[in-house]
């Protein structure tokens, strides 16, 4: 059984119907406690980083814990910016910390019309790797079965850093973590339940994960 | 790099899909859920649901409707048409949008973006905007077309950006149902005055029309209805032509 948390960050519909679709049985944790009773997380949310206010102190808590332990954890768009340690949009307060790195604002590009937010459907691209190497093909066990180059659905201001953690990247003006996955933890800047079949892979690949553990 | 967005918008009255010209001239184009299916096989990047009646009858249908095409899609779908208050926009979300359009209702109390924007984000608030040309400018009309709003369509577009719209639905009254093209002018001048994106809607009646929009009318998305409804034009063909004019798309 899987949790779906919801702290109040915009509608989860969207994310319920694609677990729906895919077969997966979950459930909406009601409180912090409970979540070590489920075999894998997930924390959706869209909008301002503030919103995760909503998870400060005990669910904080208990999150950690159950990724600490080995319990897959997946965070969606705001819930991926979340596992990072924290945000330039509402710099009082923290993320989960699982990841090293902090989210900063997209700047765009006013010449070249790249707007912010940046909404719409753009490529995910292996990042490079060390100077001078050439981009190596995806890894992760999240990005399983998805071509260099697919296409998913993105709307967000704020963006992680491409750090030793990201799996695929994404350029808007500047180039930033589309995916990222760590040992148990995985998160993805777009929309996967808005993704179409690219998308919905990325989450079958996750339930995997959580059946394996 | 970002592509451009191809949307397919269908006017729903009584569940069912029809298609006006200039705002008049309704016919039938078909079941919601069947076209969203079709449309998604073909590679569409979003879909538009507009409740073109907007009567109180006609909301719970409309729930229905939002229903059947959200089980059908795994896109970003948009509900507009008579969303006059916080509780119209809520049922459209709990029924399954990912975004409102916002049309008279955003005119007559503009502080409703900004609650909706508090409330879901700006990414789910679109204010849709109905213009045609008068003189050097944009007029814009509301209550579907009827009403002179007496705004200027760059005004206006600069202004719900500033109160938090995340994107300007533009639809050209002039061209709407004509097949004639985009208007690409119109579609530059409200581009080139704010920072969210603008999806061009009225007129796409050919390949090129999309081209021309993208390009001379620099807009961010192109919105089509009938071309799309009666299959004139399927997605793909329209993608594969976009892509063979460098106009970045997902195909």
């Amino acid at each position: 059984m899987i949790a779906l948390i919801d702290y109040g960050a915009g509608n989860l519909t969207s994310v319920r119907k694609a677990l729906t679709a895919l077969g997966a049985e979950f459930a909406t944790p009601t409180s912090a406690a409970e979540c070590s009773s489920f075999s894998a997380l997930i924390v959706p949310g869209v909008g301002h980083f503030a919103a995760t206010a909503g998870l400060v102190g005990p669910w904080r808590d208990a999150i950690g814990a159950a990724v600490r332990t080995g319990t897959p954890l997946f965070g969606i768009c705001l819930g991926m910016q979340w596992l990072f340690e924290g945000s330039d949009e509402a710099p009082d307060v923290p993320g989960l910390g699982v990841l090293p790195g902090r989210v900063v604002r997209l700047q765009g590009n006013a010449k070249q019309r790249l707007k912010i937010p940046h909404v719409g459907w753009n490529g995910l691209q292996p990042p490079r790797g060390p100077k001078g190497s050439a981009p190596h093909a995806f890894s992760g066990r999240i990005l399983g079965g998805l071509a260099d180059g697919a296409h998913v659905y993105f709307t967000h201001s704020y963006a992680a850093p491409v750090t030793a953690d990201c799996v695929a990247a994404t350029t808007h003006a500047e180039t930033f973590s589309a995916v990222v996955e760590r040992g148990n933890v995985f998160g993805v800047q777009f929309h996967p339940e808005k993704s179409s079949e690219a998308g919905l892979q990325i989450i079958r690949n996750f339930l995997e994960v959580s059946r394996a553990c | 790099m970002l592509t451009k967005r191809i949307i397919a918008c269908m006017d729903v009255r009584d569940g069912q899909v029809v298609k006006g010209v200039q705002f008049q001239q309704l016919r039938h184009a078909g079941d919601p859920g069947e076209l969203a299916r079709r449309y998604n096989v073909e590679g569409i990047d979003e879909v538009v649901v507009l409740d073109i009646t907007a009567t109180l009858e006609s909301r719970q249908a409309l729930a229905r409707t939002i229903n059947a095409v959200a089980r059908q899609i795994f896109l970003p779908l948009t509900v507009g048409g008579g969303i006059r208050s916080e509780d119209d926009a809520a049922a459209a979300v709990d029924a399954g949008a990912d975004k409102v359009s916002l049309n008279t209702a955003a005119l007559n109390n503009p502080e409703l973006i900004t609650t909706l924007a508090g409330r879901y984000g700006s990414q789910a608030v679109i204010v849709a905007i109905d213009a045609k040309r008068r003189g050097d400018g944009f007029a814009v009309y509301v209550r579907s077309g009827t009403s002179d709003a007496a705004r200027d369509a760059v005004e206006w577009a600069r202004e719900a950006e500033s109160r938090g719209a995340g994107e300007i639905l533009l639809t050209s009254m002039d061209r709407d149902g004509t097949r004639s093209g985009f208007d690409c002018e119109m579609t530059a001048a409200v581009a080139n005055a704010v920072n969210i994106p603008v999806i061009a809607s009225g007129g796409a009646g050919g390949l090129d029309h999309f081209a021309e929009v993208f390009t001379r009318g620099h807009a961010d998305a192109a919105l089509a209805a009938s071309i799309f409804h009666y299959a004139d034009t399927s997605v793909s063909e329209l993608k594969r032509f976009l892509r063979e004019r460098q106009i970045p798309v997902r195909l």
